[in-house]
């Protein structure tokens, strides 16, 4: 039986960079695939192939709507979606290549297979052709991440009642797509198929969208959306889906208690994502798990069971990459015996929609509810010579900031490139920079990042220099 | 020409040393601005420039001077250079810059703010908070010299290094050190043997059980801290006793001045508090009117003071009592020195849980041991001893220092 010092169990974000790290710390380790390829959720069915589409998508948008303002015309435009799956799948597989080499390069050995727990360290890997090898590690990480959540009244059948993972492998654009739940996974994928020249509609059970994100941000996403020609329902509740033939009928109510009915050729079910641990054989080990079937883990990533860790989507926490991939540098460098910290609150959250909406730190309605006395500094892109240039004029940059010190406290972006300057903030609060010290840096002219600064000016005390 | 000479600092003070100059040989000086530093047998104390000019130093660093003597002189007729300093300047240049709606006033303060601590002082960047927990070091113990005291990476690497290196001692060494005795060292010194000399001095023990204190701490502590913002230590109680006490022995409260006993209606308990610069005793005066909170107050007060250097020579002057608590440095018992012209001192010491006999059965107990060493001329034995039972009395059962008795006594009038 091979012998490790760590196996990891999910290669995803979270699983294979603790891997990685832990091999960097001079650990011996193995990382366990359920799938035929590495990289989890983020990279075959989640973050990297929705991006590819999302690109493709907007290119083919601007082809349509907006090149013509740039003087440029376009005759017998036409999209060969087949094609634009085939180019997502590429980019997917160029990542899966990726990842692979990077386990090579560290000298991680990788199993394929189901693993389940025989002991606190022997893991059982099944593979495709039922055979079964264990493997022992001194200490197992468990990354199995998560899968869409199924509603009880409302069975997906892959087909035609769909989650995010089979919408980002259609084999044509739909006519019609309902999209069950305003979330970032929605806003995206009917981002996507809104551009590609399907209806889109997006039924939303609370009274706003991305509930995650600062509610002036979500409020402006909205608006932005609408105008692009997505259909919101909002504090509407579904009952029910069913497909027949190639007609899927949705069923819910409004507010008035209204009955309403929906009839798309697609239904998408994106009502957010639950912890995955099925096969794992937790119950022979005696892990313990929340009310939410999340694993239950210390500040130090241990579960109940000493020498079993978990981290990313599967314990408690942001379900996103870049949380996961933060725990599993941290966790490897506990496991090396080193003190390593993380800043949950610092975590950024990004919406791939155009304009993009990105924030970190506290939402403004998080510090109206702790009574926190702030300021805010909204300055909108349109005032910035950068956005004039290219035409994206909407959105904003607001920064919420400490009454009394002037720290920062949150930052929340929707605009051009909002995923990226977001990175802005993460590095002003890890530092607890104030308003004013963003605003006394410079900011290369003309770019986007001058709202950051201009949003800095007005919270500080008002006094914006484009404005 | 102005010469700054030796202020007359306080009665018994004739002698001072100049341990330091603020300032530069030949910087012209403004009216008020602190000088130098003189340290006397209590305190160090800065010196104020009574008026602007060129200063000129008479006197070096490390003299000891008699009161009254010449210190340095200050050049009136010199003078003032422009622009010197960045407070004047800073004001005209931010005028000129300054948009019209805006007052200048309202933008001098932030010309000072990088000097000023933030919120942010002592805040560490990711990289350096994980060196300095695996350094085990405290953001506290590190200086950062980032922006508003920010703590760096280069910060924590340093105090991760420094930490590491102080306990390294040169193998074999036969080195010595030589350095002058500072002039409160001396006096100490001088006082402490003197004291021993000229005192007919003894020691009187005794044992006491804290826990009636500990329990009222205990159960008390959280809402005496909430209602007076300051923790209920146990210094408040040995004060309160010990004045009790005093009250009922004045001979203990006493000092002796040549062939005169002075006894006081009043209680100044001198606290001995240990400071970076060495031992200083201030007084608590009035402890007999004052309740605990105000007890407890004043002992964190002075020992702020005494931690910074900046008590005053009147705070450290007189006292009529004194208490010395060695227990915090963990002493289990010893002879305390008088501190004349007093004539009595307590020594508190740790408190350690003891097997103790109580109604013919071992129990355990937190004790503590009392000692009172006094001055055998004006106090008799059966005083000294009779005034630490008393102490012991009031610490062991404390409901008694509500009423100075025991209130069924009081009540019963036995």
């Amino acid at each position: 039986m091979s012998k490790y010092n760590v196996v990891v169990i999910g290669s995803g974000p979270g699983g294979y960079i603790a891997a990685i790290r832990c091999a960097q710390l001079g650990m011996k380790v193995a990382i366990i695939e359920k799938y035929k390829v590495l990289g989890g959720t983020c990279t075959n069915v989640g973050c990297i192939p929705s991006k590819a589409l999302l690109d493709s998508s907007e290119h083919y948008h601007n082809a349509e709507n907006s090149l013509a303002d740039h003087g440029i015309g376009v005759k017998g435009l036409s999209i060969d979606f087949k094609k634009t799956v085939e180019r997502k799948n590429g980019v997917v597989k160029a990542n899966n290549d990726g990842i692979a080499f990077l386990m090579k390069k560290n000298k991680i050995d990788s199993y394929f297979g189901i693993a389940s727990f025989v002991s606190n360290n022997k893991i059982a890997v099944t593979d495709a052709k039922g055979e079964q090898t264990e493997i022992e590690g001194e200490k197992i990480i468990i990354a199995t991440g998560s899968k869409p959540t199924e509603l009880p009244f409302l069975k997906t059948d892959k087909k035609r009642i769909i989650t995010s993972t089979e919408a980002l492998s259609l084999t044509e654009v739909p006519k019609h797509l309902v999209i069950i739940g305003g979330g970032i996974i929605g806003v995206e994928l009917g981002s996507v198929y809104q551009r590609l020249g399907s209806k889109v509609t997006i039924v939303e059970f609370l009274d706003k969208i991305v509930p995650s994100m600062d509610d002036e941000v979500g409020k402006e996403l909205l608006r932005v959306l609408r105008k692009q020609g997505i259909e919101f329902l909002l504090s509407t509740k579904v009952t029910g889906a069913t497909a027949k033939g190639k007609e899927v009928t949705v069923t819910a109510e409004n507010k008035a208690g209204e009955k309403v009915a929906l009839k798309g050729d697609y239904c998408l079910v994106a009502v957010g994502r639950v912890p995955f641990t099925t096969g794992l054989n937790l119950a022979a080990v005696g892990v313990a798990k929340d009310e939410k079937g999340r694993i239950t883990v210390n500040e130090k990533l241990e579960t109940n069971v000493p020498g079993i860790y978990a981290l990313g989507d599967v314990v408690r926490g942001a379900m996103l990459a870049h949380k996961a991939e933060e725990e599993g540098v941290y966790l490897a460098e506990i496991l090396a015996g080193q003190k390593p910290h993380i800043n949950y609150n610092l975590i950024p959250g990004v919406a791939y929609t155009w304009p993009e909406a990105a924030g970190v730190g506290a939402t403004e309605q998080e510090l109206k509810q702790k009574g926190v006395a702030y300021k805010s500094g909204k300055f909108p892109f349109r005032a910035l010579g950068r956005a004039r240039a290219s035409g994206d004029l909407d959105g904003f940059v607001k920064i919420l900031a400490s009454k009394e010190t002037d720290e920062i406290l949150g930052v929340h972006i929707i605009g051009a490139r909002a995923a990226d300057l977001i990175i802005e903030g993460v590095v002003a609060m890890e530092y607890r920079a104030s308003a004013e010290d963003i605003s006394r840096m410079s900011h290369p002219h003309p770019t986007y990042t001058e709202a950051f600064k201009e949003a800095c000016l007005i919270a500080t005390e008002n006094r914006p220099l484009n404005m | 020409m102005t010469e700054i000479k030796v202020p007359a600092l306080a009665e018994s003070i004739t002698e001072v040393t100049l341990s330091k100059y603020l300032v530069k040989e030949g910087d012209y000086i403004e009216m008020d601005q602190p000088i130098c530093e003189l340290e006397t047998d209590k305190a160090s104390q800065e010196i104020p420039s009574p008026v602007s000019g060129k200063i000129k130093f008479v006197a070096s660093e490390g003299d000891d001077l008699k009161i009254g003597a010449v210190i340095c002189q200050i050049d009136e007729s010199a003078a003032k250079p422009e622009a010197t300093s960045p407070q004047v300047e800073a004001p005209k240049a931010e005028v000129k810059e300054e948009p019209k709606k805006e007052t200048p006033k309202k933008e001098e303060p932030k010309q000072e703010e990088p000097t000023k601590d933030t919120y942010a002082k002592g805040t560490p960047s990711p990289a350096a908070k994980k060196i300095l927990e695996e350094g085990s070091l405290k953001t506290a113990e590190v200086k950062g010299t980032g922006v508003s005291g920010r703590i760096t990476k280069e910060d924590a690497i340093k105090a991760v290094r420094d930490k590491a290196q102080l306990p390294q001692r040169e193998a074999f060494s036969r080195n010595e050190r030589r350095e002058k005795m500072s002039r409160l060292r001396k006096t100490v010194a001088e006082r402490l043997v003197y004291s021993k000399n000229s005192t007919a001095m003894l020691t009187t023990f005794n044992e006491m059980d804290m826990t009636a204190i500990n329990k009222i701490r205990e159960k008390y502590g959280d809402a005496f801290k909430k209602k007076n913002e300051v923790s209920l230590g146990i210094m408040s109680f040995f004060s309160k006793a010990v004045c009790l006490a005093l009250e009922k022995f004045p001979a203990v409260n006493a000092s002796i001045e040549e062939n005169e006993i002075i006894y006081h209606d009043y209680c100044d308990i001198s606290i001995a508090v240990s400071t970076p610069k060495g031992l200083v005793v201030p007084v608590i005066r009035n402890a007999e009117s004052l309740s605990l909170a105000g007890i407890e107050k004043k002992v964190k007060e002075l020992a702020i003071k005494g931690r910074d250097g900046l008590l005053t020579m009147e705070e450290m002057t007189g006292g009529t009592f004194t208490i010395s608590n060695g227990g915090v440095f963990g002493s289990l018992m010893s002879t305390p020195i008088i501190n004349p012209p007093q004539v009595a001192i307590l020594g508190m010491h740790k408190t350690e849980d003891r097997p103790i006999v109580i109604d013919k059965q071992i129990t355990i107990r937190p004790m503590m041991y009392l000692a009172l060493s006094y001055d055998h001329r004006v106090i008799d034995g059966k005083e000294s001893v009779s005034f630490l039972v008393a102490v012991k009395d009031f610490l062991e059962n404390p409901h008694k220092m509500l009423l100075g008795a025991d209130p069924v006594d009081l009540l019963l009038e036995i």
